[in-house]
């Protein structure tokens, strides 16, 4: 051993450090910036040590440059171009192709360097085919479904889906053993080789198909997690050891962030993979299909002008922000109104449910954009105390995280998870486009009760309405005042 | 199989280090840290890099290991700089409340 290789391995340990201390940083809200950077940091020192090991030809130079041209160039543009309201499609993107990356890594080998393969390396080889395969194409269904360009067809919600994905399995099942089993001399087995991609692409649609968008967030940690599995598995292909570490920790705690997740929305991990979408897996109950209008006999409508009215007398303001905020992309409009309120002295605060929007701390990233102070976001076990002494509360493109059913009625499919209990306050408002069923496709009691007004539009232009409202009411000069 | 060994000792203890790392994670970072966690994830770019340099000549082993670097870079750059954006706006806002 040189000592530039004990040069290379210094370095490599040095990364795992960093990456182990960048990981941790991250949990905390703190550290979490500089922890980013440090993990960042640690991939370039991995990758500046791998060189230096490696001592790549001029021919190998080029390629590594064409390479890190093309993905960090995308990676850039894609990064500075893409909406925060679109974060949770962003990081499935990332993750897909970073799934596409070990499988092609392993395809590779597989097909164009198989003379030395041992046993172990061509399991390796079928892992990292399988998991990668299953990251990608589930990645992209995620993506596909969060930004609505794919639905959730029927067959996939009848039980036909599990004959389906039980058949995939085993097909990928029977190509990974062929593949493994083949000895190097007879060459790639090149037929068992494609079964396991196609089996395994198809597999990764089949179990993300009937996956509902509101346990999206779930399923995209999952496949995180599954990221990590399959970069380490691509580790023991190259035979390299800080991949295999750092694939292996990112996937153990891409598990743990997974199962926290389920924790916030009291599902478990095996509902949400099996159980299909949310809602259209029960039958009765207060279940309306997507779009359904049917099923409300008590809405009460009312007009931005009548809500101005009501929220110029309230002492004590609630705003629960959900999906439809962020599409309206409609932080910075609540933040206006937040201030005219708290200029005409009312008192302004958000209610932060741990799965609102389409990813956990959706909310929280969308409201700092705005530069809503961090004091006014309340989370859920915080807020539902303070509902009884509410005088309005308002809803903006919430749905399923304010339905009272998931507390009092055991048919509903949503029995059970935690809520945030705006109906104890003593007016709601609930801005929102129509009456068509939340991302769950589950009707919801609150737009009934007698003290809660539906107020329809887009989040966005109802709250500039209601900023002109109070504005016309004489609050904002009072702001001109103050200020 | 010594080196076998090694490798599996490895992804034991890296799979318990993972385990370990994250316990109590405040909601409003789940978002961040799994962008953050993803784009790690992206490390495969060493085993591009592997296969591209020893591939010794062979053409589709250096096309096969230039995309997949693409593929994996993307993640990484582009997974590292979205988690800053978000973890940005915090910060900016904290020092914007303590003025």
């Amino acid at each position: 051993m040189s000592a530039l290789d004990v040069f290379g391995y210094g370095i490599d340990l040095l990364a795992v450090l960093l990456l182990a201390l960048g990981l941790k940083g991250l949990s905390k809200v703190r550290s979490a910036r500089s922890a980013n950077g440090l993990a960042a940091l640690a991939m370039g020192l991995a990758v500046v040590g791998l060189l230096i090991q490696v001592q790549p030809s001029p021919t190998a130079w080029l390629w590594i440059a064409v390479g890190t041209a093309a993905g960090g160039l995308l990676g850039l543009l894609t990064a500075q171009r893409v909406p925060m309201t679109a974060m949770p499609e962003t990081v499935a993107l990332f993750n897909g192709c970073g799934g596409m990356a070990s499988l092609l890594v392993a395809l590779a080998v597989a097909l164009f360097d198989p003379s030395d393969t041992t046993l172990v390396e061509r399991i390796s080889i079928v892992i990292s085919v399988f998991v990668g395969a299953i990251t990608f194409s589930g990645s992209i269904v995620a993506m596909g479904k969060l930004q609505g360009w794919i639905g959730t067809p029927g067959w996939t919600q009848s039980s036909v889906r599990h004959a389906v994905n039980i058949t995939l399995a085993l097909a990928s099942l029977v190509g990974g053993v062929f593949m493994a089993a083949v000895a190097p001399e007879a060459g790639p087995a090149v037929g068992p080789l494609w079964l396991l991609v196609v089996a395994s692409t198809l597999l990764g649609i089949g179990v993300t198909l009937p996956i509902g968008g509101a346990d999206m967030p779930v399923v995209i940690s999952l496949l995180n997690s599954y990221s990590g599995v399959a970069a380490a598995a691509a580790g023991f292909v190259v035979g390299s050891q800080l991949l295999i570490v750092a694939g292996a920790m990112v996937g153990a705690a891409g598990l743990i962030l997974t199962q926290v997740m389920c924790t916030a929305m009291n599902r478990s991990l095996v509902s949400v993979l099996f159980g299909g979408a949310l809602g259209a897996a029960s039958g009765g109950g207060h279940v309306g299909g997507g779009g359904d209008e049917a099923g409300y006999s008590r809405i009460v409508s009312c007009s931005a002008e009548e809500c101005a009215m009501a929220l110029e007398t309230a002492e004590r303001v609630v705003f629960v922000p959900g999906y439809g905020l962020a599409v309206a992309q409609a932080q910075h409009a609540l933040r206006e109104l937040a201030k005219l309120l708290e200029a005409n002295g009312s008192e302004v605060s958000y209610a932060i449910h741990p799965v609102a929007g389409r990813m956990p701390g959706h909310m929280n990233v969308l409201l700092a954009e705005a530069d809503v102070p961090y004091e006014q976001l309340l989370e859920m076990d915080t807020i539902n105390p303070e509902f009884p002494r509410t005088d309005v509360v308002i809803v903006l493109g919430a749905n399923d995280v304010v339905n009272p059913d998931a507390k009092t009625d055991p048919s509903s499919p949503l029995y059970g998870m935690p809520v945030l209990e705006v109906d104890q306050a003593r007016q709601v408002f609930v801005v929102k486009r129509s009456l068509g069923a939340g991302y769950a496709g589950i009707a919801n009691a609150l737009f009934e009760l007698p003290q809660t007004a539906m107020v329809f539009g887009d989040a966005k232009a109802v709250l500039q309405q209601l900023c002109t409202e109070l504005r016309s009411q004489g609050v904002g000069s009072k702001v001109a005042v103050a200020a | 199989m010594s080196s076998l060994d090694q490798a599996l000792w490895v992804l034991l203890l890296g799979s318990l280090l993972g385990l370990e790392l994250i316990g109590k994670v405040p909601p409003t970072l789940h978002t961040p840290l799994m962008s953050g966690a993803n784009a790690i994830s992206g490390i495969t770019v060493l085993a591009s890099i592997t296969l591209i340099a020893q591939a010794d000549g062979s053409t589709p082993l250096l096309l096969l290991g230039s995309l997949s670097l693409g593929f994996a870079l993307f993640n990484v750059i582009g997974g590292f700089l979205v988690t800053d954006r978000m973890l940005a706006m915090f910060s900016r806002k904290k020092s914007g409340a303590g003025s």
